[in-house]
């Protein structure tokens, strides 16, 4: 067999923070799949390099960890990969232990217990720019000696070290020969031994540096001070929101007008008839009318990785910790909750961080009670609709004040139901939190707009996938069967959309639902602001995602304040989307917690429907 | 007799070496898995710790320096660790 031409598997492996995720990008470039979310890394991705000489090499990126006994679902994964225990995938060829240069302890613990497992290795000492400033000393010959591995110095955000750690480990592949595998968990005594042997090897290959790192201690200083620390915390949250609504404004005007000028374009090229009302009515302005929300996740975002890559996340984790455990939840699910802010889907994934199940598991559950932004058009469209655009007290804005309303009632509902399920389901126990703090760092500009540009292409990917055919679905249902010749009233009262709204109706009735709200619900169930798009279809407004101001005098002129009310309230709770019903059943693997969340958040949604209902018309709002 | 103290009773600024990681006697289940956890982060016997800072509510959790990393743990976790205070 020609070796060559043998691709080489190759896995990236370290602690949390190295720059495992930011080697796979240079080693990769573009050329990857799959991606992180987050900041952190929990999916697999796998890249593919061409070598100098030729080989094909695929590389796998890791999430971090300290050790192979894994205690989240994410360090399992990492397990699983090294030890190639992963259904369908072979062990690696090569493992590659990403080091962060300035902080070798605990990675070369656990370079000698990957040893164990018996595949050839190189080290990558990484962010070794950081340690020639700092003017750290590491004997190199020595280290690689004491350990048995090849190392190469790495600056992965610059670049430097890629092509000799190609070079190496393509060394390694030729010639070093895998061995058997030894590997298992170790007890407390043996990890004992390794890290004394470690800090052995610590002290006669390294020389503490000359000019330590003092710039993390002083903005930890301000940054965790027990009250200043937590006041920046919410000036950070609220800066962040406030840039969400502001920045973004005139870039979804700006989608918004092409999505219109398209629209109107091709309607002026097709003939009146079917096509033209699939194409402009059902495919450009559903899936148009999503991609709107494209600015508002990027920069919910950008403030996301920047704060990650700074290393903030972990302080915020830090200062949350108490508030979020008094509510039963982890210090460390404050990442996957404010994730979810964009969308759950992303927060949902990203509570694999957290390394107790049950936390995990609660983490999981209230994600979606976090305000999605795909809430934010129904909200907007409601509110414009019912609420006075009027100043109250003085300074404050009735309007912002009603959807600041929605996202406080998110939020607060969620630490009560995770109150519950402590209660109900784990009887108070409570789970350890320990995590490192890393040194702070200055975001790299060029790799935070690479992994924005990552998750620009999961949205749109995901409107293209999801969103697109059950908008076409929706067209369908509310095109077909035709109105009769002599119909009276618009063509949707007789389509299968409105058949099924009608049947529906009495279960809504209750909470103050007419039948166009009910079949406007059905395709929010595939993604919540498609329900904008369809109201508009049931009242028989044309192109409505164009027309807000024209769908909200609409709407205010035929419901009721109450029935209005009622329907935010129902936005709140209620599980409508399907993607992330999906992903808690991948993430949980589990019907019975799917159901429970199903059934916790349908229960909740129709309860506070029905509240805010009987309350508003008591109140003179019906 | 020299200071010996659980590090989950340490205060802002103290610093030691730790002594004992996890529990003497009951080893079992939670506190053994809780113990082999310390020791991968870093906690062990003869690693020089620092309390750089606390929490706002009950002083929990805590910021540690644990020779030259920052660790966050809470007070409850602390608690396995004993530490041996420098003379001031
Ligand atoms: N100065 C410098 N910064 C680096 C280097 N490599 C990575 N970084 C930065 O270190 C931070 C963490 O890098 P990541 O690649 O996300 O780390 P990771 O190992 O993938 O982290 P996890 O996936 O969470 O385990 C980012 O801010 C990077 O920009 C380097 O060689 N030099
Ligand atoms: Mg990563």
């Amino acid at each position: 067999m020609d070796m060559a031409l043998k691709t080489a598997r190759v896995a990236l492996v370290g602690n949390p923070n190295s720059g495992k995720t930011a080697l796979f990008n240079a080693l990769t470039g573009a050329h990857q799949k799959v991606a992180n979310y987050a900041g952190v890394t929990v999916e697999r991705k796998e890249g593919l390099i061409r070598t100098a000489s030729g080989r094909t090499m695929s590389v796998l990126d890791l999430p971090g960890t300290y050790s192979l006994r894994a205690r989240s679902p994410d360090e399992e994964v990492t397990r699983d990969a090294v030890l190639g225990r992963l259904a369908g995938e072979v062990p690696p060829d090569v493992l590659v232990c990403v080091a962060d240069a300035t902080n070798l302890r605990l990675i070369l613990r656990l370079v000698l217990e990957l040893k164990a497992v018996g595949r050839p290795m190189v080290l990558a000492l990484n962010m070794y720019d950081i340690a020639q400033r700092q003017g750290l000393r590491i004997d190199l010959e020595k280290l690689g000696a004491e350990l048995g591995v090849p190392i190469i110095t790495t600056v992965a955000t610059r670049k430097r070290g890629i092509d000799d750690l190609i070079a190496a480990v393509e060394t390694q592949v030729d010639v070093a020969a895998a061995s058997e595998n030894h590997w298992r968990s170790p007890d407390a005594t043996e990890l004992r031994t390794a890290a004394r042997e470690a800090e052995r090897i610590m002290k006669a290959c390294v020389r503490p540096p000359e000019r330590p790192d003092t710039l993390t201690g002083r903005i930890d200083d301000v940054l965790l001070h027990p009250l200043g620390g937590m006041v920046i915390l919410m000036v950070i949250l609220f800066a962040m929101f406030q840039a969400v609504f502001s920045w973004a404004a005139p870039l979804m005007d700006g989608i918004e007008g092409i999505v219109g000028w398209l629209g109107a374009g091709v309607a002026a090229l097709l003939p009146d008839g079917l096509l033209q009302s699939l194409i402009v009515d059902g495919i450009i302005s559903g899936v148009g009318s999503v991609l709107v929300f494209l600015p508002q996740i990027l920069i919910l975002f950008l403030f996301i990785i920047a704060l990650e890559d700074f290393g903030y996340m972990a302080r915020a984790a830090f200062l949350m910790d108490k508030i979020m455990g008094g509510a039963g939840l982890h210090g460390r699910a404050f990442i996957p909750l404010l994730s979810s802010f964009a969308c759950a889907i992303p927060g949902i994934m990203a509570a694999r961080v957290i390394d107790s199940k049950r936390d995990r598991l609660t983490t999981i559950l209230v994600a979606p009670l976090m305000t999605c932004s795909a809430r934010i058009p129904v909200y907007t469209l409601i509110i414009a609709a019912f609420i006075p655009n009027e100043t109250v007290w003085g300074f404050v804005n009735l309007q912002g004040l009603v959807m600041f309303g929605l996202y406080a009632a998110g939020i607060v509902s969620a630490l009560l139901v995770s109150l519950v399920i402590r209660k109900v389901f784990w009887r108070g126990a409570v789970e350890p939190f320990m995590m490192e703090l890393p040194t702070y760092k200055v975001p790299d500009f060029k790799s935070v707009v690479f992994n924005l540009w990552i998750r620009a292409k999961i949205f749109i990917n995901r409107a293209g996938r999801i969103i697109l055919p059950l908008v076409i679905i929706l067209w369908v249902l509310a095109t077909f069967p035709y109105p009769p010749e002599n119909a009276t009233m618009p063509g949707i009262d007789y389509s299968f959309a409105g058949m099924i709204g009608r049947a529906l109706e009495p279960i809504f009735a209750p909470i103050g639902f007419n039948w166009q709200m009910v079949v406007a619900l059905i395709p929010g169930m595939a993604a919540r602001e498609v329900a904008v798009a369809a109201l508009g279809t049931t009242y028989a407004i044309a192109d409505a995602e164009n027309a807000t101001g024209l769908l909200a005098s609409t709407l205010s002129a035929q419901w009721s304040l109450a029935t209005a009310l009622s329907f935010l309230a129902w936005y709140i709770f209620a599980p409508q989307c399907v993607a992330t019903l999906g992903v808690v059943k991948r993430e949980t693997n589990s019907w019975k917690w799917t159901w429970i969340m199903i059934g916790y958040m349908f229960g909740l949604a129709y309860l506070a429907s029905f509240v805010t209902y009987h309350v508003a018309v008591a109140l003179g709002g019906g | 007799m020299t200071d010996t103290i659980k590090l989950s009773q340490a205060r802002r600024g103290d610093q030691g070496v730790i002594t004992q990681v996890g529990a003497h006697c009951h080893h079992q289940g939670e506190a053994v898995e809780l113990e082999r956890r310390l020791l991968e982060l870093g906690f062990v016997e003869g690693a020089h710790v620092e309390l750089l800072h606390e929490g706002l509510f009950g002083r929990d959790p805590i910021a540690i320096k644990v020779d030259d990393m920052r660790v966050a743990l809470r007070r409850h976790e602390a608690a396995s660790l004993t530490i041996r205070l420098d003379a001031a």
